[in-house]
């Protein structure tokens, strides 16, 4: 099998509000930045491109093709397009270079979440017969789960409020995030429920923006020159998408994903871990067997910054980067997608 | 210099055409159209309500239906002190996971409750209708308190 490297990674500011800037414009300056690192001109200098988004954000069937503006698609390029995460987007791009059919591959995701209102467009992606007609927004849905963790004394509200103290204070060190700062847990602790029990600082921001990789086999890597993580184990794995038809105090998907990517093989010295609510971080820490010695989240997380279909490639991005920086020497990448952690994707990276 | 005025259009996002909801979630459907609650058989003998059209675990097709009652047992619950614009209810309510009596897992509605301090995982709630049933989720217009606590 053809090992394969991120070789280049960059995400545009979390920013709650782009305003007049359009899809294309967040994604360009994401584009031409991982050219940059590599020293590329365009799309044309990899062999495959891959994209997630989501449309519903835009309100419109086949929104995504817009996106691809953003590359010059002429003269023509091989091109897809997932309607998940860009994660998802990385997923398919390595099995076309495992099959031999390219050897290097662009992947972006991006969204504008701003315009309509997150957490209710997003009960329109719920079943369409028996919960979409309801509005059941994504919040509410993420608080029930928060409560069956609570009532049975697998988290409580104060570990919840060291999750969100955490990632604030990693966050400062990080200039793309959105939420940063030293807070405590007792002033979190006494801020008001916004959808009990969750409070508004348990929940992930909603964030405007796009983020951008380049992967490649290690011999393409290897001739562009430039420091690269290899991408050890990816395996990602679905649960049913009725939320009542899953223990949702635990995340099983999550548990083969990392089982089958090999995530016990080695020490982890750092996950980024793609939790948009306080409580799935602690319940993803532990269906991805990480101890005391794995620094999590060290660029703050989603609860820091969240943009939307480009966060859980963001957070393989995030691990690339501390590694070629001799931060880290092996690390996981976890993204999540769909209602209360429905489906999971893990990924080992390791340097060279 | 003069107010933008601000070009707009009205837009429905929806289906444009009709469709057959099938023999399994129509059933169910149907049922709540006559004030019945119809659940499925899983492959593993539990009652799942609503009725699914494949096995969770098997993906075997379900076609053993089963009636379960109009009360149940408060799983989970959030409070939802500022109702959105969509939400079902105006007034501060939650959204309820509700087992209802005769079923195996919960299925998720809304709830109407005087407060958040009258509700406790656990509590008995029961079917609050629509005042005309037609077929659609939303026959149970909400769930409410058997007793409030």
């Amino acid at each position: 099998m053809r090992d394969i490297a991120v070789v280049a990674f960059s995400q545009s500011i979390c920013v709650a509000d782009a305003g007049a800037v359009n899809e294309v414009e967040l994604i360009m300056p994401q584009l031409q930045a991982v050219y940059d690192q590599l020293g590329l001109a365009s799309a044309q200098d990899v062999d495959f491109v891959c994209s997630g988004s989501c449309d519903y954000l835009q309100g419109a069937a086949f929104a995504f093709v817009a996106g691809v503006d953003a590359l010059g698609a002429v003269p023509p390029i091989r091109e897809s397009h997932v309607e998940m995460d860009a994660a998802w987007a990385l997923y398919e791009s390595m099995l076309k270079i495992r099959m031999g059919h390219a050897d290097s591959a662009l992947i972006y995701g991006f969204s504008k979440s701003s315009p309509g209102e997150l957490p209710i467009v997003l009960s329109q992606r719920l079943d369409p017969y028996y919960l979409a007609p309801l509005w059941l927004d994504i919040v509410s849905l993420a608080a029930l789960q928060a409560r069956m963790l609570l009532d049975r004394g697998l988290v409580s509200e104060r570990e919840m409020a060291e999750v969100v103290v955490r990632s604030r204070r990693n966050a400062m060190a990080n200039p793309q995030a959105q939420l940063a700062g030293e807070v405590s847990v007792e002033a979190l602790l006494a801020e008001p429920a916004f959808v009990a029990p969750l409070r508004r600082t348990d929940c992930c921001p909603v964030s405007d923006g796009a983020a951008a990789m380049v992967i490649a086999t290690v011999e393409q890597a290897q001739a562009w020159g430039k420091p690269y993580a290899l991408i050890t184990g990816i395996d990602h794995r679905i649960e049913n998408h009725n939320p009542c038809l899953r223990d949702l105090t635990d995340s099983v998907s999550t548990r083969q994903a990392a089982e089958a990517a090999g995530v016990a093989g080695g020490a982890v010295d750092i996950a980024e871990i793609h939790a948009p609510f306080s409580h799935q971080e602690i319940l993803l820490q532990r269906a991805l067997g990480l101890g005391g010695d794995t620094v999590i989240n060290p660029s703050g997380g989603v609860l820091a910054g969240n943009l939307m279909m480009a966060s859980g490639l963001a957070r393989v991005g995030e691990v690339f980067r501390r590694i070629v920086a001799g931060e880290a020497r092996r690390g996981v990448a976890h993204a999540t997608s769909g209602p209360c952690l429905q489906h999971n994707l893990v990924a080992v990276l390791e340097g060279v | 210099m003069q107010a933008t005025e601000h070009l707009s259009q009205t837009f429905e996002l929806g289906f444009t055409y009709t469709r057959s909801t099938g023999p399994v979630v129509g059933r169910f459907l149907t049922g709540l159209r006559d004030r019945r609650i119809i659940g499925n058989r899983g492959s593993d003998g539990r009652v799942l309500v609503p009725p699914v059209e494949y096995d969770p675990v098997t993906a075997a097709a379900l076609d053993e239906f089963v009636e379960v009652g109009e009360e149940g047992t408060l799983v989970s619950w959030c409070w939802v002190n500022e109702p959105r614009a969509a939400h079902p209810l105006a007034k501060p309510f939650a959204w309820a996971m509700v087992q209802l009596d005769g079923a195996d897992v919960a299925m998720i509605h809304c709830l109407e409750a005087p407060g958040e301090d009258a509700l406790a995982t656990g509590a008995r709630v029961k079917v609050s209708w629509a005042a005309e049933t037609i077929g659609f989720i939303t026959d149970i217009r909400c769930f409410t308190l058997l007793e409030e606590a």
